[in-house]
Formats: C-alpha cells, structure tokens, sequence
C-alpha cells in the first residue's frame, strides 16, 4: 500500500515536472482547454440566469380567474372552496372594488376610471400554482375555465411556452457545445500526450527493459492529461468568473432600465469544482486513449 | 539456474539467429557467450532477457519457461535480471545518480532509500563522485560503467551483458571485467556476450561458443 501510494505520487511529481518544464506549450494547452471549457459553461450560466430572471418575474406564472359580471357573493365563495380542493397552489381573491382602486391610482387612469358610469370590473381571482410546468398551467387553466361563472380565464401560456421552448433549445445547444468541446479537449491531451510519448521515448524503451509494468509506465501520463484538464478547467472557471463579473454592472443596469431589480448569478464554487474535475476526468480519457495507442509502438 | 533446450529463432525475414542451441547454466557461474558477429550472440542475450520469444524451443530461469510467459509477468521476470546493452540505454536527460534510482523507482522504492542505494552501487563500479554528472559528460568507459551500476541496483541474482566492451580501450575493458570479477565472486550469475581476447585470457571462464547461431562449444 505505502509502495503504491509512493508511486502515485511519484508519478503526480513527474507529472507536474513535464508540465513545468515546457511552460510555453503548457500556457498554450491550458488556453485552448480553457476556452474550449469555459465556452459552454458561460452559455450554462447565461441560461441559469435568464430562468432565474424568468422566474423571478412576476405574472408569467400565474392564472388569472375572471368571473362574469354578474357574478354574486355565493358564487365566489363556490370558486374558493373549488380552489381550495383542487390544492392548486397560492390563490389571491380581488374584487371589483379592489381591482378599481388600484386601476384608479395608476398613473394617468384616475380620470379615465372616474369618467367611467359604473365598474366595469368583474371579479377575480390570481392563482399561483405550485406546478409551473407549462402543461401543468394549461390543465388548469382549462379546469377554471369548465367553472360556473367563470367569464375568462387568462394564463399567458404562449409567452410561458415560448420562453420555455427557448430555454430547452438553449440547454440543448449547450450540451451539444459541451460534447463537442469535450471532444476537443479529449483529442487535444491526446495529441500533447502523443508528443510527450515522443519525447520521453527512451525512458519509456529503457523503463520497459528493465522491469516497468504497463501501468508504471502510463502512470505520469494519466496524471499529466488529468492535471492539465484539471488546471485548463480551472482557467476555464477564471474566464466565466471573470466575464460574469464585468457583465454583472451593465446587465443590472438595464434590468434597472426595464423596472425590475436582479442579481446576476455567477460561478458558483460547486460549479468551478465541477468544471476541474470535468477537465481532470477528459484528460485522463485522452491521455489513456493516447498511452494505448502510442505506447505500443515503443520497445 | 538458467537452461535452454533446443532453442531455435528464426526472423520473420527467414533468416535462422539460432538452430537447436541448448545448454544449462547453473547459479553462480560466470559464463562467456563467444563467436563472430553475427553469429547469435546479441540474438540470445534477447531471448533470455525476455526482449523476444524463441521460435520453438524452451528457456526456463528459475524454473520458469520464460518462452511461455504471459507479457504481463515479463516486467516481473526482468527485475530478476541485471540488464547491461550493448549501447547502454542510459538516459541523457537526468544526471548519472537519476540514471542509476531508475530501476528502484520502478519497484516502488522510496526515494531515499533508492538514493542511498543508488550511491552505493556507484561506488561499487567507482563512479561515486561523478554522481551529479550527466551521462554525456562521461567517457565510453565510465558510461558503461554508469550502465552495469544501473543494473545491479536492484542486486539480481543473473547478470546479463550484451558486448560491454564493445566500444572500449583495452584499459577500460580490463576496469569492467575487474567489476564482473567482483560480482561473480560474491554469487551473481553473470552471462556475458563477448569476444573480448583478453577477458577470456585473463579470467578463463567457461565459454558457450556460437557459430552461425549453433552451440559448437561449452554445452555442458
């Protein structure tokens, strides 16, 4: 156990001296991973922001109930005990009154709603469900609309749904973007690896000769594909952290512009935890796909 | 120790390195592999350093058929072996004290113990004090050298050397057999390819002498 624990180590300590003993061509890998990592992970956060945005913006979410006119007290009363059984979400009932009263203190309305012979108001209510999934609000939005009394019911389903949509199709660019470059990521160690094989080509005959076993012999290379996945990954996290902080001042300021008032999510330190170890884990599969292909040919 | 029975290698070209050769060697000799160039000496330096396998025939050493070894076990048979080339092997890019902790690394030495033997095998092939030289800066003597304390690092019990004198004044050759001298007389087996006149005048070992890759003296 100690033997092998020496080992590894000794073989992380190779690693690293073959890093640090071309600093040049190691800046150069650990910028080409990088961006090739940070690329989709900045479209992640920008899609985690904009649902975040999204949800934190009232009105999207919500269902309104409007009842006819001639709706009464007792029937109100039915569409609360209903609410309350179909334990659809949050529910919030305004009247007529109310709903006048705040149309009234709107800006530039007060005259317009005096001016007005009666209330032309109906009744409503505001759910809020606890299942936001678009064909959840649909289900219900229908459910409502099968009530007595219920004159319309409003649930801005094709903003919700294309949204949505977007959202998906955005996620599935970023995977697609990811896969591919993790892919470039993998042929890029696997090709630094093939020029170290190259280089350390008489360690590697000699080691052999005298008594090296495969996996001795793979061992610095594993580690080095996985130490510089691991570094370009942190380099990777240092751009999205660094660009998110540049665009977080900006991009208040025009959510400011539109009324609403948000902070913009960055990295999280989970997500850079993530991001090494995604760059570790590609490397080692491009250093491992590299080691069986080229270590074969010498001695 | 070491015994090979009708051993033939043929290359896939078709020329035949070796025909039938057999002969045991027991622990503890030190034996001469002799004959013109080409005749299979460096062939069957290859095929009992397990470096390539014999066409038919067998080698066991230690008991074990090492022409039917799995490629996994062959790393574990070399570290039995004390491997001298006849163009050394040594590794240019680390100083001759690295050179020589290389074999101990690959058995999972820790360093400091791997140095201290490293320095005591040095001493043994007198080359103590140019440990933080860098092979270049060696001459042909004192690189070969530099290759035999690399080998016996590990102390294996068999030594193998391919032509150690091959590039050498007469001076340093007699520095290196003096060096196999002193590992035969503590128990080393030693198999050296060689068609050195004054070694075999001065040590009057038992010689296995190849012609045209047959056994025409020595069998025993």
């Amino acid at each position: 156990m100690r033997t092998w624990l020496a080992q590894h180590f000794a073989a992380i300590r190779g690693a690293t001296r073959r890093l640090v003993a071309s600093p040049l061509g190691t800046l150069l890998s650990l910028m080409v991973i990088g961006i090739a990592l940070a690329l989709p992970c900045a479209g992640w956060v920008v899609l985690d922001n904009m649902s975040a945005i999204a949800g934190s913006t009232s009105g999207i979410q919500q269902i309104s109930v409007f009842m006819t006119l001639d709706a009464g007290r007792k029937d109100v009363s039915e569409i609360e005990s209903r609410l309350r059984q179909a334990s659809a979400g949050e529910w919030r009932f305004v009247s007529r009154d109310e709903a006048l009263k705040r149309l009234q203190s709107s800006e530039g309305m007060s005259e317009i709603v005096a001016s007005l012979p009666r209330n032309p108001l109906p009744d409503a209510f505001v759910v809020e469900p606890d299942d936001t999934h678009p064909k959840a609000l649909e289900r219900l939005a229908k459910t409502f609309a099968e009530w007595p009394k219920v004159a319309h019911v409003q649930l801005d389903s094709a903003w919700v749904k294309r949204f949505d949509a977007f959202l998906r199709i955005g996620k599935l660019a970023v995977v697609m973007l990811a896969a591919l470059f993790a892919t470039a990521l993998v042929s890029v160690t696997f090709n630094t690896i093939r020029l170290q094989i190259l280089a350390h080509a008489a360690e590697i005959e000699v080691s052999k000769l005298i008594g090296a076993t495969n996996a001795f012999i793979r061992r610095p290379f594993q580690y080095y594909g996985a130490l510089q996945g691991a570094l370009g990954g942190l380099f990777a996290a240092l751009l999205v952290v660094g660009s998110g902080w540049l665009l977080a001042e900006p991009v208040g300021e025009l959510i400011t512009l539109y009324g609403g008032s948000y902070a913009v999510r960055g990295l999280s330190t989970t997500g850079v935890g993530v991001l090494a170890a995604a760059g570790a884990a590609l490397g080692w599969v491009g250093a491992q796909l590299s080691v069986s292909i080229h270590l074969r040919r010498i001695g | 120790m070491i015994s090979a029975s009708a051993v033939t290698k043929r290359y896939p070209e078709g020329r035949e390195a070796l025909k039938g050769v057999s002969f045991e060697i027991s622990a503890g000799e030190m034996v001469f592999v002799t004959g013109h160039s080409g005749a299979g000496k460096s062939t069957l330096f290859r095929l009992l350093a397990a470096i390539e396998r014999p066409t038919s025939g067998t080698i066991t050493v230690n008991g074990q058929n090492i022409a039917a070894l799995r490629r996994s076990a062959i790393p574990y048979l070399r570290r039995n072996f004390g491997l001298v080339f006849q163009d050394q092997k040594l590794l240019f890019d680390r100083n001759v004290l690295e050179n020589v902790m290389l074999p101990l690394a690959i058995v999972g030495l820790p360093a400091k113990e791997a140095r201290r033997r490293a320095r005591a095998a040095l001493d043994k092939v007198g080359l103590l004090d140019r440990e933080k030289a860098h092979p270049v800066a060696l001459s042909g003597g004192e690189q070969q050298r530099l290759a035999i304390a690399r080998a016996v690092v590990n102390r294996p019990t068999i030594l193998l050397a391919d032509e150690p004198t091959a590039n050498l004044d007469a001076e340093s050759a007699a520095a290196i057999l003096d060096i196999f001298l002193a590992f035969h007389q503590v128990g080393v087996t030693l198999v050296i390819a060689t068609h050195d006149p004054l070694w075999m005048a001065r040590s009057s070992p038992r010689m296995l002498e190849l012609e045209h890759g047959r056994l025409v003296g020595g069998a025993a």
